[in-house]
């Protein structure tokens, strides 16, 4: 474990980048726990007298169309976008290491059915195919989540898929075979906890795009809706504005959006390089 | 050789069929997966159960789900998508006549990334931990990150409202021009078609901006995928013979590095333009543009399944078509290539 910190401390010191994304990771954690307690406002109420009003002291990142502080409602949404995306992260995951844990240990017609889900899934272009179901199962919050969990699928489903079948044969796997475990125990107890560390960088890594997904979703319409506090829904209300100078509503939810995307990819390059050196780029 | 590469590409189009395949019943699954009964929708609120018994039976929905399996595969056949109801045409028709916008800016989009990200990713490689290697993974980072919709929303905002140097973002052309003539539907080589360099400007100036916008999207994973192979082949044994022959750099890096480098770059183009498809639409809101996405987004909010099921459908077969492509191309460009499993 020491040796684990020690890389850790070799790794930040090297990369101060991926300092940084550990404390922006901080910041949106902090915001989506107690973003409702720091909002200096009501992200709801409106205000017409001080509506379309620029950055100011009072209000830093201005006030929209109704005159509600965009700032308490940027921060408000982080709780929502965050929460929408580790939803249908964690879903993927759970399902896509099932799967592919599974077509990669058993192989045979598990493998090939597991694989022709995946390569059909990956066959669309992914935003499209998420307009798609989306539109079939409805327009709700929920349905982003399973979306955008099912479009992220197969990320998981072949990283899983992999690593599981290079280790089929391993040694570790026929020791735990031949002292009587079945194939669900091996499959959790040994063959999990191995394949775990890739797959974090992969979470990590997906979870950038998720969130850009969910967002993309909602920027033209669909799960989320007015007025709750969302970055893509408020780029999308903003952009009305853009044409005729008022930049504060769109970019800065936007700005928040690209900063907690970007957190996440460099969060990911960062444990990839922890976790496998030889994958640095 | 001819015959075996002729062979090779053969056997990849057969390799497509089972993907076509899978896309169309997923798209089949999808149109059937509606919350509540089509009938239903179709028939309006007003209608009694006369009315949308009758009307089940002429969507085919009374029937099992294998033969309305059948039926959907032959309407699709004779090109049949469905009515759309907000627009109440033939849903292939409202697609067809988008496509063409939608495709001319994809492809500017993809051409214009490439334009920049190859020559970024080649001097990234040749010259690792200079300014162009760092800007280059600067540029990689930040691309992935941004929002496209945010992307294209700023650059109006600098380029139109600051600079003024960029037409208001609404659609193809402003309304003081008449569009070209429909030759290709591409209104920048119709216009030039017709010779009419005036429309030709103010279509390429419509176009700058989204263009721009979906090419910062695109730019990073090939920058990437570029300075990644580049190196790679740069440090390969190969290479090092070659310049132990004493070929002049400038052989060494286009011949023998640049070609094989390009193999994987043109597996990346692939995804990139599948996220291009994606991005597409997000752009087409943006910036008003009359193409395949803005309609589907239209269907989306009025619930017009069928033509969101269509939008789909379209943007799925157009992407196997490039993939297809791109496959084919690398069997020409690489005889190595065996395109086995």
């Amino acid at each position: 474990m020491s040796a684990h910190l020690r890389h850790l401390r070799y790794v930040m010191g090297e990369n101060p980048v991926t300092l940084f994304s550990f404390v922006l990771f901080f910041l949106l954690l902090a915001l989506g726990l107690f973003g409702p307690w720091l909002a200096p406002y009501d992200p709801l109420a409106s205000d017409t007298a001080n509506a379309l009003k620029p950055p100011s002291w009072a209000h830093p990142f201005g006030t929209d169309n109704l005159g509600r502080d965009v700032f308490s409602r940027v921060i408000t949404a982080t709780r929502l976008d965050l929460a929408i995306s580790v939803a249908a992260v964690s879903l993927s995951f759970v399902a896509g290491s099932v799967a592919g844990v599974c077509a990669g240990y058993f192989g045979g017609v598990t493998d090939k059915l597991i694989s022709r889900l995946t390569d059909t899934i990956m066959a669309f272009p992914l935003f499209v195919l998420a307009m798609g179901i989306v539109s079939a199962l409805g327009n709700t919050i929920e349905n982003i989540v399973y979306t955008t969990a099912v479009i992220n699928f197969p990320f998981y489903a072949r990283v899983a898929r992999a690593e599981a079948n290079s280790r089929r044969e391993a040694g570790f796997v026929e020791a735990a075979r031949l002292s009587g475990n079945g194939h669900g125990r091996i499959l959790l107890f040994h063959m999990g906890p191995n394949i775990m560390p890739p797959m974090m960088v992969q979470i990590s890594l997906n979870m950038g795009y998720a969130i850009l997904n969910a967002a993309g979703l909602s920027f033209i319409g669909l799960g989320v809706r007015p007025p709750t506090p969302e970055w893509g829904i408020m780029v999308a209300e903003g952009a009305k504005f853009i044409v005729s100078g008022e930049w504060w509503l769109a970019i800065f939810p936007g700005a928040a959006l690209m900063l907690a995307v970007l957190c996440f990819n460099l969060l990911g390059d960062g444990l990839r390089d922890l976790i496998d050196p030889r994958m640095r780029t | 050789m001819k015959g075996d590469s002729l062979l090779l590409i053969g056997r990849r189009l057969l390799q497509a069929a089972p993907v076509v395949m899978g896309i169309i019943v997923v798209t089949f699954i999808l149109t059937r997966a509606l919350p509540g009964d089509p009938a239903v929708f179709f028939a309006g609120p007003a209608a009694d159960e006369k009315s949308i018994a009758e009307i089940r039976a002429s969507l085919g929905l009374d029937k099992s789900w294998p033969e309305q399996f059948w039926v959907y595969l032959q309407n699709l056949a004779r090109g049949d998508l469905g009515k759309s109801i907000s627009t109440g045409q033939p849903v292939m028709e409202e697609i067809a006549t988008r496509l063409p916008a939608s495709l001319e800016l994809t492809l500017m989009g993809l051409l214009l990334a490439v334009a920049i990200a190859i020559p970024l990713g080649i001097l990234a490689a040749t010259r690792p931990n200079s300014f162009v290697d760092h800007l280059c993974r600067l540029v990689v980072t930040i691309g992935v990150s941004l929002p496209t919709f945010f992307t294209g929303l700023f650059l109006v905002y600098i380029f139109y409202f600051l600079l003024g140097l960029s037409p208001a973002p609404l659609g193809r052309l402003s309304i003081i021009h008449i569009s070209p003539d429909h030759v290709t539907g591409f209104y920048l080589i119709d216009s030039l078609i017709a010779g009419d360099l005036e429309v030709f400007r103010a279509a390429l100036s419509q176009m700058i901006l989204p263009a721009s916008t979906l090419a910062i999207f695109a730019l990073a994973p090939l920058a990437r995928m570029t300075r990644a192979a580049m190196l790679g082949v740069l440090s390969s044994d190969y290479v090092r013979t070659a310049r132990a022959s004493g070929l002049s750099s400038r052989t060494v890096l286009w011949v023998y590095a640049f070609q094989n480098a390009m193999l994987p770059v043109l597996t990346t183009l692939g995804m990139v333009f599948s996220f291009l498809l994606g991005a597409n639409v997000l752009v087409e809101k943006v910036f008003a543009w009359p193409g395949i996405g803005s309609f589907a987004i239209e269907a989306l909010i009025a619930s017009d399944y069928a033509a969101v099921q269509g939008f789909v459908l379209a943007m799925a077969l157009m992407y196997v078509l490039l993939n297809l492509a791109i496959d084919i191309l690398y069997t020409v460009v690489d005889p190595r290539i065996g395109l086995e499993g």
